[in-house]
């Protein structure tokens, strides 16, 4: 089987990851929080689309709530609530320094090859070529670990969690075709109350530190104080 | 039947009411009654198992066995125990000044819903329900470490959520491999995820997709463990929270984590045939020993020696179901125990000496024996239990351990003296002075209640001296489903 | 036979190249509500360029006359073997895309020389950012090139559109990020609004106009020929491989016709898309022009991995 002897829909899934992964580069190098929630959000829609697709092409009615629910938490909601906090904590002209851009994407790359070579053993095991969209998803968590190592503000952190969590959904899109509705509905609960969770850290780190630079956060240490 | 959708229910209302009336000044008293009703069920329960075996319900959803009966008996009693400490320890915090009503009903509110996310993970049969449970347990605590907004709790919570968010991740995407491997042989449907078919049909399972599930999981639920290099939250969360949060944390937190490990371990091992799973657990478990007695030496936070100690003994614990004898899981399961009674026993104790001293820092506590001689003599029983003294529990446990290792990895055997060994001149190194020490000026006895620190060592005691019958023969059960044989 | 028509093709080529930045220029006009040219508006410019008299600067060496020849033969070479209308012709089979990229270098080699050669300040600005880009653009290029090659299997242009033609339309992830690397290059390479801006003669700004700042009659017209046939190739490049739907396969008058009137569609869209980005975009700082172009190299390495990634074809177990 090779790309060539699919069909159009699954084509289109395959591209739609290519393009979550170019989202997830594109997180990476965005230093101006406000692009980078809008690049958080297309991403979620951009997830939600190929989902929808996925549905369409298997007849799993199921996975179109799936598909629903992610565009209205991780396209709409969660990038609004960020959104409106950003401009609220007056942070929307605040640009998060990046060092080493160069470095950063080298890194990535690094990553997504990293990716493809652990899901080989996975994707040998069947002849569905959309699996091969896995290696997508371990990069796209992957790189939102790296968004969160290299950034110092706690919005770009939370972006890079929420974006760690599109992955994991993904994958789960691309080699089961989605999980339990039970397991899905809790996994969409958490990620809600995560959200709010954060934003109501947001404001007890301002408090506590008087900005968002969580490089500040530096008072617990191994070493004697 | 009834039993788990009780023991399920309970913590469920209590954290509904509590988020209501949560402030009142007899929502301590609600939070004790809720967890006793929960320990009355899980009692209930766990004699219905004994008698009639596992039981499945909800349509497949909880599923209760010989190895999770008994940690949940072990959960609702730690659970009990500890909120009847909690309730002067956290009036004292309000009558300081350190809290306000509404971070008090906040906090009521979250205990009842750790204790439900808790019993979530033990009762649910199904991976995904558990990882869902899991993350709910860290969303639940989050906002409690940081209770106090000082900028070190704050600090804390931050690292806590975002660790075990990012630890945690990792499980999800091991659980998405675990149900795809179930797919590729069992079809699609929802039954794929459920553990006891995929328990049924381990043997079918492609071996190298199980094999990489398990690195992702143990990953995930091993930052909830606190496994090295994975436990930078651990003693920070544990530090600047509430002292009945640690106990709950270390005592219930780290053991389910644990738990979802071992159930992991069961079906890795039926599919791969071979020990890869039971490697992997023995070397970091065994890193997660040796590292954390180092950092014993090096602490000025009593809450931080505490807290090592609770990732050098989930390592040991780690390091025993990694090993996978049938004497060795024996061992482990049994460790579980002592260590949570002794662990949340300690907490207590060292929650009422900080506030006797008024400090955390360990140069600055003193003279608790003679200022308060039941709060001394607290810390000093509890520090030599822990340690591994005979005749307490955790010596039991400990030397089973190595009995066990002596038998299937004799080279092994030096590193865990060693372990042993660093760990309890890092305990008395610095437990030593604050029990003994001359007492500070203007230093005076609190109110403490101390019947569930005194409860927990008898029962610690206890164990170390014989293990009672039934108990002995949940372990073996236990111990034959994980291991596949009865320890001999 | 096949050889008149590669070479009727070619001077189509270098024939219509004004006309295509006339038709530019013209949309552009429009979307910024001023009067129009007319669409001959280049060749007249050109006419009158060449009947004028150049003047050679005092310290000018050979590479100062020369350059103008060499890089209009070498534009002209490439746009010889790049399929306007038809595929399969005899002039594709002689060289492939890393040729072409060579003849660019080239091409651009002597203009950069040239611009250092009369010892101005503006030209040996204007010479070091070009290479400073081309460093930059060169690689960038060559894997979106890479990526191409490896769907196709040869790097030869021609068979490479004959090989999209026969699968017909697959939505290849590696080709979109292809796509968006080679479109990045091409605005770079043909110095372009955000890169740079050919109608600019501002001293801080300009790159390309800066090189050839001392160029004056005939030998600008050679010039100012080979950038707009540059852009032409460039458009033909992007609109051939990607969408080569409507090129001729055969040499028969309605094929050849049809291939005419596509290839003058596409290059039509592609200008105004042109247009529209460059009204869009202002003119970035130079420094930022190499994020631009990691931007362009990243899209192309990303086209490379998911080729690898998503589009490999697996044995059955």
């Amino acid at each position: 089987m090779s790309i060539t002897d699919l069909d159009l829909y699954s084509q289109a899934i395959l591209l739609l990851a290519g393009l979550i992964a170019l989202t997830s580069f594109l997180m990476l190098g965005q230093s101006r929080l406000v692009r980078l929630v809008f690049i958080f959000a297309v991403q979620g829609c951009l997830l939600a689309g190929a989902t929808a697709m996925a549905a369409g092409v298997l007849n799993y009615p199921h996975l179109y709530i799936s598909a629903g629910l992610s565009l209205l938490l991780k396209g709409i909601v969660i990038p609004l609530l960020l959104h409106r906090l950003i401009h609220r904590m007056g942070l929307h002209r605040e640009m998060d320094t990046i060092d080493h851009p160069a470095r950063l994407m080298m890194g990535g790359t690094a990553l997504v090859v990293f990716s493809y070579y652990v899901s080989l053993p996975i994707v040998q095991h069947s002849t569905l070529v959309t699996l091969n969209a896995i290696a997508v998803s371990l990069a796209v968590v992957l790189l939102g670990m790296l968004l969160m190592i290299s950034r110092r503000q706690a919005v770009a952190h939370v972006v890079g969690f929420m974006s760690i969590e599109n992955g994991l959904f993904f994958a789960a899109v691309v080699s089961t075709y989605g999980m339990p509705m039970v397991v899905e509905l809790g996994v969409a609960f958490d990620v809600l109350v995560a959200a709010v969770v954060f934003g109501v850290f947001f404001f007890q780190i301002r408090a506590s530190i008087d900005s968002l630079n969580v490089d500040r956060l530096s008072k617990l240490t191994e070493v004697e104080r | 039947m009834i039993a788990v959708y009780l023991l399920l229910f309970i913590p469920l209302a209590g954290m509904v009411v509590l988020s209501m009336w949560g402030d009142r000044p007899n929502a301590e008293r609600f939070n004790i009654r809720c967890n006793i009703a929960a320990l009355a069920a899980s009692v209930w329960l766990a004699i219905d198992v004994l008698w009639n075996g596992p039981q499945l319900s909800a349509g497949k959803l909880l599923y209760i066995d010989s190895y999770n009966v008994y940690l949940i008996a072990l959960t609702a009693f730690v659970g009990l125990t500890t909120s009847v400490f909690s309730g002067p320890y956290m009036n004292h915090e309000r009558e300081i000044g350190r809290l306000t009503p509404r971070r008090l009903k906040l906090y009521h509110t979250m205990y009842q819903g750790f204790m439900l996310a808790m019993y979530l993970v033990l009762t649910t049969n199904n991976m995904g329900v558990m990882w869902v449970a899991m993350e709910g347990a860290t969303l639940a605590t989050v906002l409690l470490v940081s209770l106090y907004r000082t900028p070190e709790s704050v600090e804390a919570a931050w690292k806590y959520f975002i660790l075990c968010g990012v630890g945690i991740a990792q499980a999800l995407f091991g659980t998405v491999l675990l149900y795809f491997a179930a797919e590729q042989k069992l079809g699609v449907g929802g039954d794929a995820l459920l553990w006891t078919v995929l328990h049924d049909n381990a043997g079918q399972l492609e071996p190298a997709i199980l094999g990489l599930a398990f690195v992702f999981l143990l990953v995930g639920y091993g930052t909830k463990i606190g496994l090295v290099p994975l436990h930078n939250w651990l003693p920070d969360a544990h530090s600047e929270g509430p002292t009945p949060m640690s106990a709950i944390l270390s005592g219930l937190l780290l053991n389910d984590a644990l738990y979802a490990v071992v159930r992991c371990k069961i079906l890795v091992d039926g599919s791969l045939g071979n020990h890869l799973a039971g490697h992997l657990m023995m070397g970091f478990g065994l890193l997660s020993f040796l590292v954390a007695s180092l950092f014993l030496h090096r602490q000025t936070d009593i809450k931080r020696l505490f807290s090592y100690s609770s990732i050098e003994h989930m390592g040991l614990m780690t390091y025993a179901f990694g090993v996978g004898s049938p004497w060795a899981t024996f061992a482990a399961l049994f460790h579980m125990t002592t260590h949570s009674l002794t662990k949340s026993a300690i907490f207590v104790t060292v929650g009422h000496a900080a506030q006797l001293a008024g400090t955390q820092r360990m140069d600055k506590i003193r003279g608790l024996i003679l200022t308060q001689p039941s709060i001394g003599w607290g810390l000093a029983v509890g520090t030599v239990a822990i340690a591994g003294f005979p005749p307490f529990g955790v010596f039991a446990s400990e030397f089973l351990v190595l009995v066990a290792t002596m038998h299937d990895y004799p080279w092994l055997t030096p590193l865990l003296l060693l372990g042993v060994g660093l760990a309890f001149a890092g305990l008395f190194r610095h437990i030593q002075p604050m029990v003994y020490g001359d007492v500070p000026e203007g230093q005076k006895p609190i109110h403490a209640n101390l019947w569930p620190v005194m409860l927990h060592l008898a029962l610690v005691l206890w164990l170390g001296l014989a293990i009672p019958s039934f108990l002995g023969n949940w372990f073996s059960q236990a111990t034959q489903l994980i291991s596949g044989a009865l320890p001999q | 036979m096949d050889w008149i028509l590669a070479i009727l093709e070619t001077l189509l080529f270098i024939g219509a190249a004004p006309l295509l930045a006339g038709w530019t220029k013209r949309v552009k006009c429009r979307l910024q509500n001023r009067k129009p040219p007319s669409l001959l508006q280049p060749y007249r410019d050109l006419l009158k360029l060449y009947r004028k008299q150049p003047i050679l600067p005092h310290p000018a060496s050979w590479i100062f006359r020369a350059a103008p020849y060499v890089v209009f033969a070498a534009t002209v070479l490439t746009a010889a073997f790049v399929p306007l209308v038809a595929v399969n012709l005899p002039t594709a089979k002689i060289a492939d895309v890393i040729v072409l990229v060579g003849f660019f270098a080239l091409a651009r080699t002597f203009l950069v020389l040239a611009g250092m050669d009369i010892g101005t300040a503006f030209g040996g600005m204007g010479s070091s950012r070009e290479m400073t880009i081309a460093s930059l653009a060169e690689p960038a290029m060559l894997m979106a090139v890479f990526t191409l090659a490896m769907s196709a299997h040869t790097t030869n242009l021609s068979q490479a559109m004959n090989y999209v033609l026969d699968t017909g339309l697959v939505l290849r992830p590696s080709f979109v990020f292809a796509l968006g690397g080679l479109m990045l290059v091409a605005v770079a390479e043909t110095g372009r609004i955000p890169v740079d801006n050919p109608a600019t003669h501002l001293e801080l700004t300009m790159i390309h106009e800066a090189m050839i700042l001392e160029y004056s009659g005939r030998w600008l017209a050679l010039i100012e020929w080979a950038s707009q046939i540059k852009l032409m190739l460039y458009g033909v490049l992007i609109a051939n491989i990607f969408f080569p739907w409507g090129i001729a396969r055969d040499f028969s008058p309605e094929s050849i016709g049809i291939g005419v009137g596509m290839i003058a569609l596409k290059l039509a869209l592609l200008a105004i898309l042109l247009v529209l980005s460059e009204t869009a975009f202002a003119k970035m700082r130079i420094f930022r022009v190499q994020e631009y172009l990691s931007f362009a190299y990243l899209l192309s390495v990303l086209g490379l991995l998911s080729h690898i990634i998503l589009e490999a074809a697996r044995v059955h177990h």
